[in-house]
């Protein structure tokens, strides 16, 4: 099937799945206050957006302030574990243990040491993504072909010559696809840290507007939340494709 | 006058030592290789002693698995002799005595760079270059990898990746890669395999013309005895596995030799002589 056809298809299914609800809705008449319909909620969101749009940046710079930094201490532990085959062997039980602890559990811990706010939100945001990301690098590094090291060892080259030449972009795409699921789950561990402990962001405008009973606001937040992570998800995605496409070796086939 | 006597009181047996060693580009000197440990160890080359002179042109040639890689990896200390020594330049393991250019048997190029930026890393890490990469790599070394692509015929492929060439192209890749920084040292590993006979000796010429010009220490392993023939000034034959060198035999035609050589008599007389060899030993 070619790529537009696809394109249309999945535009007409998302097409479809609302229009599904709408009807609904309606036929069943389901109440406003249980289950808005996409119109309502549309409706609430135009009208509502300049108060939503200060909460869409403040979980927006938690979400990447966290992520950020998850990066960089995700970069660098990855670089050491995977680098050192005794650091591998010694680091990786702890960091699959660190990483099956469900992370809600550390959003009441980060409270209790620096109260509610943007503090907690960020931290959170930065501990959930940095395993995917320790793993694929200390992965990516550690599967590189010794053939591909030999031929800078036989230059003479430095070991910090052959990382920045042979492992680090070895390692690109193994980082790149820990990325794009890493800046979804900073966006998860944002939003969760503001539902539990703040008076800003897209999480708490959702936990107030439950308690107030404004459904279609609440519903509004959700699709608010959906698209912040698809457009996370797609920017990566975009940088991945453009720095990594020697991985897929994607060359076209001239048909004449 | 006290100081140009000096060197006189030196005995001259170790003066001569001295100086045969920095005579020499490469020495072996009982090196073996062994591979694992206890039952399941791999005898990959018995003890073997071979030194070779600077400027020297030296084939390798002997059945499958005999060890010829391992001697390669040997000398471009890849490899630490389970026994043995192995001096390359006057220095024990060291890669930085002598500018080295190895192809290695499977061509490894860097999937993620093109076939020039591939053939332009060793401009980036080998001093005197490296100094002048920043600068130069758009401009005098680009033209230089370009130069050299076009000598093996791969001026049209400068900006494909290794996935977008054949087999035999990746080697002709592999080989500029040895050649671009210009070493005083060059291992190379079956560098013709994958190729036709006709490309095969239009590169055994171009091979030839860059040893004349530069004269550089080769080391050359290949199955083909009519390359080592007309390419070397010495053939050495390995036993099979455990291999160690079974004859070692000057070749004194003159050079430049011409391509038309490997079909006279004489040649084809000594190219035979060494296949009954290796015909021999294999038994
Ligand atoms: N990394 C390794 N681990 C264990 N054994 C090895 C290793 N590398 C090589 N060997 C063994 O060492 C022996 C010699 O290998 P080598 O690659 O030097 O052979 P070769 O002479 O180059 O053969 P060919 O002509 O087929 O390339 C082989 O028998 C092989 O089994
Ligand atoms: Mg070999």
């Amino acid at each position: 099937m070619s790529n537009l056809r696809i394109r249309i298809c999945s535009a007409a299914l998302i097409f479809g799945f609302f229009a599904m609800w709408e009807v609904l809705c309606l036929w069943l008449q389901v109440s406003d206050l249980l289950l808005p319909r996409p119109t309502e909620i549309a409706a609430t969101l135009w009208t509502r957006f300049p108060v939503l749009w200060p909460h869409i940046l403040q979980t927006l710079y938690s979400t990447l302030t966290g992520f950020g930094l998850g990066v960089i201490i995700g970069v660098t532990l990855g670089v050491l574990i995977g680098t050192s085959r005794l650091a591998y062997g010694v680091a990786y039980p702890l960091l699959v243990g660190f990483s099956s602890i469900p992370k809600v559990a550390v959003v009441p811990i980060f409270v209790l040491w620096f109260g509610s706010g943007t503090t907690p939100a960020i931290l959170t945001a930065m501990v959930i993504c940095v395993f995917p990301i320790v793993v694929n690098i200390a992965t990516g590094l550690a599967t590189t072909e010794p053939e591909l090291e030999d031929v800078l060892k036989t230059l003479g080259a430095s070991r910090s010559e052959i990382l920045w030449n042979v492992g680090l972009p070895r390692a690109m795409p193994y980082f790149f696809a820990s990325l794009k699921v890493a800046v979804t789950l900073s966006f998860v561990g944002a939003v969760l840290s503001e539902t539990v402990a703040s008076n800003r962001g897209i999480g708490n405008v959702m936990m107030t507007a439950s308690s107030n009973f404004q459904t279609s606001l609440l519903f509004a937040g959700l699709f608010v939340l959906a698209a912040m992570g698809v457009a996370l998800y797609a920017v990566f995605s975009f940088l991945e494709a453009r720095v990594t496409g020697w991985a897929t070796r994607k060359t076209d086939i001239a048909v004449t | 006058m006290q100081m140009s006597a000096a060197p006189s009181t030196v005995p001259p047996a170790q003066a001569s030592t001295a100086q045969a060693s920095a005579a020499r580009a490469v020495e072996l000197d009982r090196a073996s290789v062994v591979f694992g440990r206890g039952a399941g160890a791999v005898t990959a080359l018995a003890p073997t002693t071979l030194r070779i002179g600077h400027g020297a042109f030296v084939a390798l040639v002997g059945p499958s698995g005999c060890g010829k890689s391992t001697i390669l990896k040997l000398v471009s200390s890849l490899l630490r002799p389970s026994d043995g020594s192995v001096v390359v330049g006057g220095r024990e393991a060291s890669v930085r005595a002598l500018r080295i250019g190895m192809a290695f048997q499977n061509p490894t190029l860097l999937p993620w760079l093109t076939i020039e930026r591939n053939v332009m890393l060793p401009l980036k890490i080998v001093p005197p270059f490296r100094h002048d990469f920043r600068r130069e790599r758009t401009r005098a070394f680009r033209d230089r990898v370009h130069a050299l692509l076009a000598r093996v015929g791969l001026q049209d492929f400068a900006g494909h990746y290794p996935w977008q060439l054949s087999g035999g192209m990746l080697q002709r890749a592999n080989l500029c890669r040895a050649l671009i920084h210009e070493p005083d040292l060059l291992l190379l590993d079956e560098p013709f395999g994958a190729l036709d006979q006709f490309t095969r000796e239009e590169l055994w010429q171009d091979l030839q013309a860059l040893y004349l010009e530069r004269r550089p220490t080769v080391l050359l392993v290949t199955h083909d005895l009519r390359e080592a023939g007309y390419l070397a000034t010495r053939i050495c034959v390995m036993s099979p596995r455990p291999g160690r060198i079974i004859s070692d035999r000057p070749i004194d035609l003159p050079q430049p030799r011409d391509i038309d050589l490997i079909y006279r008599p004489d040649f084809v007389e000594m190219t035979q002589s060494l296949r009954e060899l290796i015909a021999q030993v294999r038994k």
